[in-house]
């Protein structure tokens, strides 16, 4: 066997309480697309960082074509040829793509240099992009292609990338694969980072697995199943959601041609969205980020004031009601970002209890909070979904993103909603968390209550969804039985190739 | 290298420990300041501290802190609500001057009537007053997202101008052989808010601490308080919880300027005793200190009231018997709200050692 490209030896990387990495060790070959697999918090970014230079490791040896690789920051990481494109771009939207790409130049040449090898390198691996155009009017995929191209500017040796495809439809991820390929056919080592495990089978040809900071496994991807790397991930046998099928209801609640302001300048304002939903159904809305979904939640949370008619709740007009009205008759929404909209970083889980579930659970008399009542509330929910802490009086920013999703949902199914919006109810969390509360979903459905569950993972949708529909600029398309679909026709729904597509122009 | 390291949770211990690490900051490095004006640094430091509570003439200087303590206390006490829900009402001073002017026209339109029923209307006036002053800037942000920092603070130039003309002009007293300045209240009966001159106490004194316990219960056991601390800790939160940030907003403001003009009140119908143009003496500005001071914390408050009239006091005593410059005292003052916000900054981090990657 040829020696490989990057060899990794023994890395240990320990943080106060808790390894992050232990004696981690593998290969990575020229031009091989490597897959790294793993459960939040399993070490994954801690590795990258440490190849990337931006961590240094407590022990253990990299080499890099042979030579000793011990990157003291990213500057010397991408010297020796490794580039990164990570999961959160550094791009400023007010600049167009080549100034943002001379920006990470170490002796960046003139602009219209830039530009040119910009055009030539998209032509190359079919990538898209203009560099005169101005960041903040692109699309995530085309936004993260800026991010690519930078890296390619580089010609490296290694390319890292970190959950690539979480902002992108369909479409584009088959772009992207397809420039993946490309590369690794020259000769570039990719090494590919992402919880998605079908796509994960489509592109890599080795996967190396670590759960809690160890290599557990490694396996080939195109003839190991998705469930078996899963399991391998989990360390355990994987619950898969159950899903009962069941007579639609009567239904509960009705958009009707719902119209609303962009609430900031960087929000979509949501155009004539018209839905009902049903009892004891499941809608998936799917979408790209940033298409509406925070304003479609705000506006049935009622955050967001809405004319009156334009939402009805079992026929009565409640557009105009503020969020504790809504809850009050049954209305519940968990906002996507937890920390700071969900819930408030500082404040214990009890306080956090009280936050929503204040009206439902009466927990104040007079305004008088019962302290008692919301910490037994609060312990409820900790117990009933699992959620890791020493107990509630702990602050919410203590608890790791999934533990803290799993509180967040847990104290709106708890609380028994006839209508439940949840935005991105698994983002950042891990695979069994992922499943217990998709199963809570399902569950509180069974029960009769309507549930909205608006995500970017199509693959969460269409496990869940007894409908779908998209979410598209603010638009949302006609629900559709999810059963049957196909990725085509969901990519289409979504709004197809997102970037290829004339910009909207608004009326 | 040292660095700092964000605490997963605030530190129970660095909370209550911060103001004395900061006081005890404060005493060294004032101690310094005072040996380098040629003073004896700890005879400087017992005669702030220490003097006015255990010296000889303590019996004189004890009612004193009362006084001083009280008007700080209350207006801190209405301030940290803002604070703590980010509502920066920096005016008080003019809430404060504006709350004695009108309790003072109330009690001087009576003059010479003797009644029980008027100090009690005294007391609405002036609360009115405070109130009507702290909800202009407060109105403005709400209708117009103007910064509420400037406008109280601006707010406080003119009640001074409106304070000389009153007590140049309408107020001033029709006996006061063409002196500027009011009729004293204190010598008023009907409208005095004395209760025992010669302990210290009066109105303002009781009031400050039916605020403490008010505030203490409403912070901590309704949801008013637990409102107002989760709009200053995340406000995207607050709205999810349903909470109204305008409402939020002129409801603290109008708290904060109500027991401004409170103090402003029970300060000239007792201590004070008139409406002059020197009436104010930065209460409003140092109840901001106070109310870091205390944490934002009702208790922490009254004890920070309490060290912060402390030094008020000691610092006259100093600047009479050693000599020392009132900027000084100013300095020392200054110094225990930089090194309270200096130190405070452990409740939150940790200061670790890294090894420096080479």
């Amino acid at each position: 066997m040829t020696e490989p490209l990057l060899r990794l030896w023994g890395l240990t990387k320990a943080y106060p309480g808790v390894v992050a990495n232990k004696d981690v060790s593998f290969d990575i070959g020229r031009g091989e697309v490597h897959a790294l697999l793993g459960e939040n918090g399993a070490g994954k970014s801690t590795l990258v960082k440490t190849i990337y230079g931006l961590v240094k490791p407590d022990s253990g040896t990299m080499t890099l074509e042979g030579e000793p690789f011990q990157p003291a920051e990213p500057r010397a990481a991408r010297a020796a040829g490794v580039a990164m494109v990570f999961q959160h771009f550094s791009l400023f939207d007010a600049m167009n793509v080549a100034e943002n790409i001379a920006l990470g130049m170490e002796n960046p040449p003139p602009q219209a240099e830039i530009a040119a090898r910009v055009r030539q390198v998209s032509d190359q691996y079919g990538l898209p992009l203009d560099p005169d155009r101005i960041v903040g009017e692109l699309s995530a995929g085309e936004r993260q292609r800026v991010e690519i191209i930078r890296c390619l500017l580089q010609d490296p040796k290694l390319l890292i990338m970190d959950e690539p495809t979480s902002v992108l439809t369909p479409q584009e991820v088959a772009i992207l694969f397809e420039t993946l390929r490309k590369l690794s056919r020259e000769g570039t080592a990719i090494l590919y980072i992402s919880h998605k495990l079908e796509e994960i089978r489509a592109l890599c040809e080795n996967a190396t697995v670590l759960r809690l900071g160890q290599v557990v496994g490694t396996c080939d991807p195109r003839t190991t199943s998705a469930r078996d790397m899963a399991e391998l991930m989990v360390g355990s046998t994987l619950h898969v959601p159950h899903k009962e099928d069941k007579p639609a209801g009567e239904t509960v609640l009705a958009l009707k041609n719902l119209s609303a302001k962009a609430p900031h300048r960087f929000g979509t304002p949501l155009r004539d969205i018209t839905l009902q939903v049903r009892k004891g159904e499941v809608l998936g809305i799917g979408g790209v980020a940033g298409n509406g979904q925070d304003e479609l939640v705000a506006a049935l949370s009622g955050e967001m004031k809405t004319a009156k008619a334009m939402i009805h709740y079992k026929g009565q007009p409640i557009g105009h009601l503020a969020p504790n009205a809504r809850r009050k008759i049954g209305i519940l929404a968990a906002p996507e970002e937890r920390m700071g909209h969900a819930a408030a970083p500082d404040m214990s889980l009890t306080e956090n209890a009280i936050l929503t579930a204040m009206t439902r659970e009466k927990l104040t008399t007079n305004g008088f909070l019962h302290w008692g009542k919301a910490r037994k509330f609060a312990e409820g929910v900790i117990t009933a979904f699992d959620v890791r802490t020493p107990g509630p009086q702990n602050a919410a920013r203590s608890l790791s993103g999934g533990n803290l999703q799993k509180f967040v949902i847990g104290r709106e199914i708890m609380q028994a909603p006839e209508v439940l919006v949840v935005n991105q109810p698994t983002w950042g969390v891990d695979a069994s968390a992922a499943a217990a509360i998709r199963q809570a979903l399902l569950d509180l459905a069974a029960k009769g209550a309507a549930v909205i569950v608006i995500s970017q993972d199509l693959d969460e949708l269409m496990e869940i969804s007894d409908r779908f529909a998209a979410l598209n600029e603010g638009r949302l398309s006609a629900p559709r039985p999810a059963a049957g679909l196909t990725v085509e026709e969901i990519g289409l729904m979504l709004g197809g190739a997102h970037d290829m597509e004339v910009a909207h122009v608004d009326a | 290298m040292i660095m700092l390291e964000k605490r997963p949770q605030p530190s129970r211990a660095w909370t209550f420990a911060t103001p004395i690490v900061a006081v005890l900051l404060t005493m060294v490095f004032g101690g310094l300041l005072f040996a380098a004006l040629g003073q004896d640094p700890l005879v400087t430091i017992r005669t702030i501290f220490f003097d006015p509570l255990f010296s000889e003439f303590a019996w004189f200087y004890r009612p004193q802190l009362l006084i001083k303590g009280a008007p700080l206390v209350l207006i801190a006490i209405g301030l940290s609500f803002g604070f703590r829900a980010g509502i920066w009402n920096i005016g008080a001073e003019g809430q404060y001057i504006v709350g004695a002017i009108c309790g003072a026209a109330v009690g001087l339109a009576f003059y010479p009537m003797e009644s029980f029923i008027i100090l009690p209307l005294m007391v609405v006036a002036g609360a009115l007053g405070g109130l009507l002053w702290a909800m202009i800037p407060g109105l403005l942000r709400v209708k117009f997202g103007t910064n509420e920092i400037l406008v109280s603070l601006m707010l406080v130039y003119v009640a001074e101008q409106l304070l000389a003309s009153m007590a140049l002009g309408a107020l001033r007293n029709p006996e006061g052989m063409g002196f500027p300045g009011s009729r004293n209240l204190a010598q008023y009966p009907s409208a005095s808010s004395w209760i025992t001159q010669s302990a210290g106490m009066h109105w303002g004194v009781v009031t400050a601490l039916i605020a403490v316990i008010f505030a203490y219960i409403a912070l901590s056991r309704h949801i008013f308080g637990f409102n107002v601390r989760l709009s200053g800790q995340s406000p995207r939160a607050a709205r999810f919880a349903g909470v109204n940030p305008g409402k939020l907003i002129l409801i603290c403001m109008g708290i904060s300027g109500t027991l401004a003009g409170l103090a402003g009140l029970f300060e000239v119908a007792g201590p004070a005793g008139q409406v002059s143009i020197d009436f104010n003496v930065g209460y409003g500005f140092t109840a901001i200190i106070v109310a870091f001071l205390g944490r934002l914390h009702p208790v922490g408050i009254l004890l920070a009231g309490g060290l912060m009239a402390l030094t008020y006091i000691g610092g006259e005593i100093a600047q009479s018997n050693l000599g020392l410059p009132i900027a000084a005292i100013q300095i020392l003052q200054g110094m225990l709200l930089f090194f309270l916000l200096a130190v405070d900054v452990l409740t939150n981090y940790r200061i670790t050692s890294a090894r420096k990657a080479h």
